[in-house]
């Protein structure tokens, strides 16, 4: 399987560099955009500790995935200065306009996973929106939607 | 954009002056980003709002013939915000290269850990520092100089120090990097440890770049690494990458996050500084508190002193956001008054509404109302009103905003970030926020108040860190200063703001509706019906309260309340 591959690449670089396992755990995740159920087993059994631990960090800590994500990102700054500029009402509209069902954060056709985050330290253009490392300042429900429909139509920023 | 922008207007001046352009730090001023500044013959000219279009005419006008482009340039605005700073650390920001370290080292950089390492000893570091009154500027404001000297006496080695990068501390990490590498150098001389840690959030992509860069740098000209300045002490210095959680700013949960474990904080005593990171003597500093180090070395512990009061000495940066007209990051002199941030600073409130609240010192801080604006901030007087200086957030309120929704908010988040390891913080938020939002949801109780304010006792008395001991401040100073709009919710079932959806209703006021049918249009729920020129009805029933049709009324017909 490929997936072995990767996941003795990865555990060479943690013996070798000393890492700790969040460390671990954020490489994984870096190359394959969650950790899957599959992982965690086999490098618990690899290193020789219990999943749990894993599980104790992986449930802890909220940038952990356990479901793979779409293919774009977008991010919601929730913090509080976001908030009282309306962040939740973008949340709101991202979500109808994708149509999420509750408890759900990706489209059923992985095309985008939408979260919200703590502040990310940039209240002075609030609310923001980050779409795939690239940062929207001064947001509003209707730009953040035409930034998405351009998405869904071209795949690409065509700009709002 | 910005990056992208700059280089373009580079290229296209180097063609056509031999002119050399610049990339700097955030200057703070945020909302009149992008800001270019245009410097011939040594005079400057700084435009504001600056969009990739206008680059062309700002070359061919200004570069070229000498011409401002008047109507681009800076407003009193920008003067305002800036003269009535005190900047120190946020100076260089803005103004230096945060790439280069040449620049660092024109406004002496790297001299005060020479001076340290070459003339004096650990303790007269120690010394110098704690005559200067410097305290931390991350939370609950410990003497930085009497945390190192505990730390330094410690018998076990190796000893270890700590940089927190937060929220507000992004910008000196993009402005000047190398004032927090040198701040941390002194610091680990001082404390007699090897080897530091800047622990900084993976998003913050920029930041962790030029702090990278910078240290690269720094080892190159030898500021990082073994037998600096023929002192024989070594120095190193590694990166850490934070995830998200703000309970990582806890002093001992950001270590067992370095640790490699889940970051629940440990039981003290023993302090860090006895026994942190893997159980030896560690120091945390916040990078603001760093960032100030070099200076007190360079300049002296009196000069830092005679800024601020009489407790709380130096500057303090404040990230000064929500309802105001000029955001953006300040440094003020400790013991300015809020009056004078938001309305002088800040240019108040925006669309010259009404000022309601401010909320200081990030989610756990205190509400402070309108009333008590003339106290000067400082780390006793914000103690007194039950707040906290905490990491410099300020979220300006105004009277559009609901008190009661706005802590349900940040109790919403505290629940969100407790780490579940005690009970008083676990099950306490958990049962603030059921209540805040029944009250918001019109079920609320009188009797409700008086549970709320027993949890926040037994939650301040008892839990573990400071996060749950200071979650209920929100709540604690929100129900001393506006309990008239605790009671509106309750007793008559309204928002007095109109903002808790489930306490509003939406009505057409007869005598003002034209019939245009705008708002019929809007309307999501199909809960608006009436013939073209007629009165148009909404019908409660249907109306999901979504203000849609609020927003679109060009009449003003339409009432929330």
């Amino acid at each position: 399987m490929d997936n072995i591959k990767v996941y003795y690449k990865i555990l060479n670089e943690y013996r070798k560099h000393d890492l700790n396992l969040i460390m671990l755990l954020q490489k994984i995740q870096e190359v394959f955009g969650f950790v899957s159920e599959d992982s965690v087993y086999w490098f618990s059994r690899q290193l020789d500790i219990p999943a749990s631990k894993f599980y104790g960090i992986l449930t802890f800590y909220p940038k952990f995935r356990l479901k793979p994500t779409g293919k774009n990102i977008l991010t919601v700054c929730c913090g509080a200065a976001c908030h009282i500029k309306g962040s939740d009402k973008i949340v709101q509209k991202v979500r109808e306009t994708l149509s999420l069902n509750e408890g759900e954060d990706t489209t059923p056709n992985l095309q985008f996973t939408v979260q919200e985050a703590t502040c990310i330290g940039a209240c002075s253009v609030a609310p923001l929106v980050i779409l795939n490392n690239t940062v929207h300042a001064n947001m509003d429900t209707d730009k953040t939607v035409k930034l998405l429909k351009g998405f869904v139509i071209e795949d690409e920023y065509i700009g709002y | 954009m910005f990056k992208q922008y700059i280089n373009k207007s580079g290229i296209e001046a180097e063609i056509g002056q031999r002119c050399s352009y610049q990339k700097v730090g955030c200057r703070g001023f945020c909302s009149k980003d992008v800001l270019v500044d245009v410097v011939i013959d040594g005079k400057k000219t700084t435009y504001q709002l600056v969009k990739p279009i206008m680059v062309e005419r700002i070359v061919s006008e200004h570069i070229m013939n000498g011409q401002p482009v008047a109507e681009w340039t800076v407003t009193p605005d920008y003067e305002a915000f800036h003269s009535k700073q005190h900047k120190i650390v946020l100076g260089p920001c803005g103004e230096i290269s945060p790439e280069k370290i040449e620049d660092y080292l024109a406004i002496k950089g790297y001299k005060a850990a020479k001076k340290c390492m070459t003339r004096m000893t650990q303790r007269d570091v120690i010394t110098v520092v704690k005559n200067s009154g410097l305290r931390g500027r991350g939370g609950s404001g410990f003497l930085t100089g009497l945390k190192w000297e505990i730390c330094l006496s410690q018998q076990e080695q190796p000893h270890y120090i700590i940089c927190n990068v937060g929220e507000v501390n992004r910008a000196l990490a993009e402005g000047n990097p190398h004032a927090i590498i040198e701040g941390l150098l002194i610091g680990g001389y001082a404390i007699g440890a090897e080897k530091g840690y800047i622990y900084i959030r993976e998003r913050y992509h920029l930041s962790v770049e030029r702090l990278q860069n910078a240290i690269l740098q720094a080892k190159e000209k030898g500021f990082i690494g073994k037998n600096l300045f023929n002192s024989g002490f070594n120095f190193d210095i590694d990166f850490s990458f934070g995830t998200e959680s703000f309970i990582c700013g806890e002093e001992t949960a950001l270590m067992e996050s370095i640790e490699g474990k889940r970051a629940t904080p440990r039981f003290r005593p023993p302090f860090p500084a006895e026994q942190g990171l893997w159980g030896k003597p560690t120091i945390i500093n916040n990078a603001e508190t760093l960032s100030n180090i070099p200076l007190i070395i360079g300049k002296g512990a009196p000069w830092f002193s005679s800024i601020g009061t009489e407790h709380s000495k130096g500057t303090k940066v404040f990230t000064l956001t929500g309802k105001i007209k000029n955001n953006g990051l300040v440094e003020i002199p400790m013991g300015m008054s809020l009056r004078e941030i938001i309305y002088g600073i800040g240019g108040g409130i925006e669309g010259n509404r009404k000022l309601k609240a401010v909320q200081v010192g990030g989610p756990s801080g205190g509400i402070i109302p309108e009333s008590m604006i003339d106290m000067g901030l400082d780390y006793e007087s914000l103690h007194k009103v039950g707040t906290i200086v905490g990491s410099g957030g300020m979220v300006v309120f105004d009277e559009d905003d609901c008190i009661v929704s706005i802590t349900r908010f940040f109790i919403e988040f505290l629940q969100r970030e407790s780490c579940g390891k005690c009970t008083p913080c676990r099950i306490g938020t958990k049962r603030m926020l059921e209540i805040l939002s029944r009250i918001t949801e019109g079920k609320g109780e009188l009797e409700d108040l008086s549970t709320l304010e027993r949890l926040s006792s037994v939650m301040t008395t008892s839990s573990l860190c400071g996060l749950g001991k200071m979650a209920p401040n929100p709540f604690i100073t929100s129900l001393n200063h506006f309990k008239n709009e605790y009671l509106a919710h309750i007793r008559e079932k309204k928002c007095p703001a109109g903002v808790c959806t489930s306490l509003i209703t939406f009505t057409i006021i007869e005598e003002l509706c034209k019939g245009c049918g705008m708002c019929r249009r809007v309307c999501p729920a199909k809960a608006i019906s009436g013939a073209p020129k007629k009165l148009h009805i909404i019908d409660a029933d249907l109306c999901v309260k979504c203000g849609a049709c609020f927003k679109a009324c060009k009449f003003k017909s339409i009432s929330k309340g």
